[in-house]
């Protein structure tokens, strides 16, 4: 449970704050992300967008290690990173075009929804199968070594891909090659319906990082600033050369794991309930709240103001059309091979425009 | 069977020896020694033949023998074994006939596995002694299973899985460790860390301080052991085992060797090794180790090494010459066993073609 | 000009893109210090460090998936599996990220990886350092898949592979890594993709090979003409994508396809050149299409010569088809 288990990070000597008109930007970006969760959970189940992974309950993480990433790092996401996403600059419109699938998705309409790539942010293409992200983030890191920049790569994922095979190659070849990556876990105590208990005998996934031979640290994943200071202290170490850091942010998964699943069959609503307490974005308007930045009618108008973004950005996205047929035969390889344009012309399909993709 | 000279030594006295390794531990040295001389011995002749084109290839064990004769000696019939590369020893001395071996070397018609396999890949059903991949890695999570299978049948019996130092990085590494963590099945994960994956050393591999320690992130206890001191691979594997078969959870034993030899016959370790590293080896030769130490106390008397030597000799050219006398599988084996054969199947008959 | 086998004009390649792009870093197991199992690195450490260079842990997922993370960075990462059989841990990141990250991405992550593996049979290798699975990449959309049979087709390949804009799949027959010389070009010699060599023309029966098959099929193709059959060989060189024009052209010219692998039968490349052949050559064929293959069982040790095509069996099959009509 994460309410319980939670070991607070200690504040390391030179760890970095977070001033509050930063606080009050991230709960910004933290109930903008909210308000789009419970948003297209509703317009998934009218039919509207074909499915939804929700990430409520893990904003604070997000947002948090987010914020403390720079513009030429490299974020290497699972499927519920999309206030990273929003932090590193993408319009909300661009995020919802791509849960439509629709004509303006930079992805042109190829994967389900949450399967983002936002490519002037350097947030790489998300994948379905767990924990492929991780070896790649490892790789881009050695990437920056050879270029010599001063830069990280972070790889988000679950506790679920702690036992996939590129969670092992990606964290052993980070451990050989020291390589610049922060491997950011969020453990939100749920793989679908396998516990956290069972996904692993290990007491903590932290300490996995030691069979790496580098650190593993645990952190309060509803905690804002721990989160941001994790991940700052992780990213200083990793450009000075100092190799790669495993966080582990405890969080709970406050939804289903996606629309296609029904939490009720393996976990009880009271475990929900006790969870929700700790609920992140609430944490940081309690704190805005309590050091006088912020009033209630201040945050009321936060959330107001989510929403009507939020409506707007759907009305938007589902006005646009499907990608063009001919798009299908685009982008297999750099260029339409002579099979490709043959079968896109047997299926009636405008010609594609021939050329190069972005 | 080497010199001595620089050897380290059994650091032992008498007694701590028989509280090692239990009662009639001076046999049980005994007994060890000649199949560890028996191994050599047949090392020492198929590198000779692989060199003369007369088997195809060869992946030499010297250097490993105490950890394989130990594991041979003390693991029970009902036991299975997963194997990596330089396991076979484990085999024979549980009870896999030598010249049945040998047949698999040549890949001839005797051979259990009908000559479908590379040398040193033998199937050996008769003492549990699982066919192997060259893949590396990939008996590690099988192994699991079959612990899984011996708790869901409540029989009796323990897993070895073997794997080198290489396979700490492999998949199946990982999936097999988390999944024994989250099981709790009776299986003994016995990394034999020969310290090369063929040329990239083990500070390489990983970056962790040794490689028992990777245990903890599965949430299993790792222990170190001298793979090249018989006594000390002999003691860790009796306590693990048996503390397995009380009902403990699983282990890894990291036993620390050094490779003697090339990775197989198809490599030249010249061009990655240390100048010292022959060297370093041989000082920890385990045969030469156990053989001083009995020396020196009194267990070997004058003329039995000589005896051994020669006794291992007869039968490893006597099992050649019976394999080298035999032809190849017959042309029609190419297509059996591919599916199960029509008709009925006896379970645990180990090929099942003798009907097809 | 060099004369050079074909694992050294391999080795040539690779040195030449290395020299001439920084961004080329070249990983693998013992693909440093060792040179490589079978010696293709050798001399590229001593040249360009370990840090282009790179001796990975054992893990093919993990060289995959980095090389991936390089290519998606910028860098031209060439990975090395030691062979074609220990990709399978790895085949998750080929065939659903490196394969699909253009396309998944709307193009805007293109993943120009190099795979390149020794496969195929001939070495006494068993089961796990034997078999020719290429149907598996070709399958694949996104992936080009080459296989070459020539010294100057190895390096030139190559090189086109590693300045290529898409994921590769460069199959290496290592059976003729050292038994193939030929003159080999110096500098940034480049042999485009999707063009079919014509090995020699002939006008009864066309021959389709590729790798370690080609040289087997030249032979065949002797043997028939001391019969006074014309055979014409293609060498295909890259399978994805394949020169449809070259060999359809080739069936119309003779009436007669003989297709030469040695992966096994069912669902092998072979199976999609006679699929071609029948769409689209149909009415010029004179006999039926015969394919040379492996058998459809695993790869044999002992039996290995017997699992082999070989230029009897293909001098067999073209006979055959000469005499059907």
């Amino acid at each position: 449970m994460a309410e319980s288990s939670v070991t607070p990070a200690r504040a390391p000597p030179e760890s970095v704050e977070l001033p509050v008109p930063q606080v009050e930007n991230a709960l910004r970006t933290m109930v903008l992300a909210r308000v789009l969760d419970e948003r297209a959970i509703a317009l998934q189940r009218q039919g509207r967008i074909g499915f939804y992974a929700p990430h409520s309950g893990q904003e604070a993480a997000l947002v948090g290690s987010a914020l403390a990433l720079r513009p030429p790092d490299w974020v290497f996401p699972a499927y519920r990173e999309l206030s990273v996403a929003l932090v590193r600059g993408v319009p909300l419109q661009a995020i919802v075009d791509q849960l439509w699938g629709n004509v303006n998705d930079l992805s042109k309409g190829r994967q389900m929804p949450n399967h983002f790539a936002f490519r002037q942010v350097h947030f790489v293409s998300a994948s379905s199968p767990i924990g492929t992200q991780i070896t790649q983030a490892v790789g881009a890191a050695m990437g920056m070594q050879r270029r010599k920049e001063s830069a990280v790569t972070i790889a988000y994922f679950g506790d679920g891909a702690t036992s996939s095979n590129d969670f092992h190659a990606g964290l052993n070849f980070a451990g050989v090659f020291r390589t610049p990556t922060v491997f950011f876990c969020q453990n939100n105590q749920w793989a679908i319906s396998l516990p956290r208990a069972r996904q692993t005998q290990s007491t903590t996934l932290a300490e996995k990082a030691e069979a790496y031979g580098f650190a593993g640290v645990v952190v309060d994943g509803n905690d804002l600033r721990a989160v941001y200071s994790a991940v700052s202290d992780a990213r200083r170490k990793a450009v000075e050369g100092g190799g790669p850091t495993l966080i582990e942010a405890q969080v709970y998964r406050l939804g289903p794991h996606s629309t296609s699943d029904d939490p009720h069959r393996y976990r009880s609503d009271r475990e929900v309930e006790e969870a929700r307490r700790g609920d992140p974005v609430h944490r940081v308007e309690e704190e805005l709240r309590s050091c006088g930045a912020l009033d209630q009618a201040g945050i009321d108008r936060i959330w107001e103001e989510a929403r009507s973004r939020v409506a707007q950005a759907v009305t938007a996205a589902e006005s646009a059309g499907s990608p063009p047929s001919a798009s299908l035969f685009e982008d297999v390889f750099a260029t339409l091979t002579p099979r490709l344009r043959e079968e896109s012309e047997a299926a009636g399909t405008l010609p594609p425009e021939e050329g190069r993709s972005r | 069977m080497s010199e001595s000279s620089g050897l380290v030594p059994l650091p032992y006295s008498p007694s701590e020896v028989e509280a090692l390794l239990g009662e009639g531990g001076a046999r049980t040295l005994l007994s060890a020694y000649r199949w560890m001389v028996l191994a050599r011995t047949l090392d020492a002749r198929m590198q000779a033949l692989q060199r003369q084109g007369r088997v195809g290839f060869y992946g030499a064990a010297t250097g490993q023998e105490a950890v394989n004769v130990a594991a041979g000696l003390l693991s029970a019939p009902e036991d299975w074994v997963f194997p990596g590369l330089r396991e076979q020893l484990v085999a024979l001395v549980r009870g896999h006939p030598l010249p049945t071996y040998v047949h698999h070397l040549f890949g001839d018609a005797l051979d259990p596995a009908l000559g479908r396999n590379m040398p040193c890949h033998p199937s050996a059903r008769d003492v549990h002694y699982v066919s192997m991949s060259s893949v590396i890695g990939t008996q590690i999570s099988q192994a699991v299973g079959v612990a899984q299978a011996m708790r869901l049948r409540r029989a009796a019996g323990v897993v070895l899985a073997f794997f080198g130092d290489g396979a700490t990085s492999s998949n199946d590494f990982h999936a097999g460790l988390n999944f024994a963590g989250v099981l709790k099945v009776p299986v003994l994960f016995c990394c034999t860390n020969n310290q090369w994956a063929i040329s990239v050393p083990v500070e390489h591999q990983s970056a962790v301080r040794q490689l028992s320690d990777k245990a903890r992130a599965y949430g299993l206890l790792g222990h170190r052991v001298d793979g090249t001191d018989f006594v000390a691979s002999y003691a860790a594997l009796s306590g693990a085992l048996g503390r397995l078969r009380d009902g403990a959870p699983p282990e890894l034993l990291e036993f620390l060797l050094y490779r003697m030899t090339p990775h197989s016959s198809s490599d030249d370790p010249g061009r990655y090794q240390p100048p010292d590293w022959a060297e370093r080896a041989r000082r920890h030769d385990p045969v030469a180790r156990l053989e001083l130490w009995m020396s020196e106390n009194g267990l070997l008397a004058a003329g039995v090494r000589e005896e051994l030597v020669s006794a291992a000799e007869a039968s490893v050219r006597a099992a050649i010459e019976a394999a080298e006398a035999t032809a190849l599988p017959a042309e029609s084996t190419l297509t059996e066993d591919i599916y199960a054969p029509r008709g009925p199947k006896l379970m645990g008959s180990g090929r099942g073609t003798e009907t097809g | 000009m060099s004369s050079l086998t074909l694992v050294q004009a391999i080795n040539r390649g690779l040195a030449e893109a290395m020299r001439t792009d920084p961004d080329v870093v070249v990983l693998g197991e013992d693909v440093g210090t060792n040179g490589g199992v079978f010696r293709a690195t050798e001399g590229l450490f001593k040249e360009f460090g370990a840090e282009r260079v790179v001796d990975t842990p054992l893990s093919e997922t993990g060289i995959i998936g980095s090389a991936i993370g390089l290519a998606l960075y910028g860098l031209k990462p060439v990975a090395e599996i030691q062979f074609l059989d220990f990709i399978y841990p790895a085949f998750d990141q080929i065939v659903s990220e490196m394969a699909k990250m253009r396309y998944r991405s709307g193009g805007q992550f293109p993943c120009h990886v190099v795979v390149r593996t020794p496969y195929g049979g001939g070495i006494r290798g068993g089961i796990y350092h034997s078999q020719s699975t290429e149907a598996y990449f070709c399958h694949t959309a996104g992936l080009k898949v080459v296989v070459p049979s020539t010294p100057a087709d190895a390096k030139g390949l190559l090189l086109t592979a590693i300045h290529d804009e898409d994921p590769v799949v460069f199959l290496e027959p290592k059976r003729i890594y050292r038994s193939v010389t030929g003159e080999v070009p110096d500098g940034d010699h480049r042999v485009p993709f999707g063009v079919a060599r014509t090995v020699r023309e002939g006008t009864d029966v066309s021959l389709f090979a590729y790798g370690a098959m080609v040289p087997a099929a030249e032979e065949a193709a002797a043997v028939l003409e001391k019969e006074g059959v014309s055979a014409e060989l293609l060498d295909l060189r890259t399978l994805s994508p394949l020169d449809e024009s070259a060999v359809i052209a080739s069936v119309e010219k003779t009436g007669r396809a003989v297709i030469v692998h040695e992966a096994a039968r069912f669902c092998g490349f072979g199976a999609e050149l006679a699929a071609l052949l029948a769409e689209k050559a149909l009415y010029s064929l004179k006999a039926p299409v015969a394919r040379v293959t492996g058998f459809d069982t695993p790869f044999p040790y002992a039996l290995e010569q017997l699992y082999l095509p070989n230029t009897e069996k293909i001098v067999a099959a073209a006979r055959a088809a000469v005499r059907a009509a």
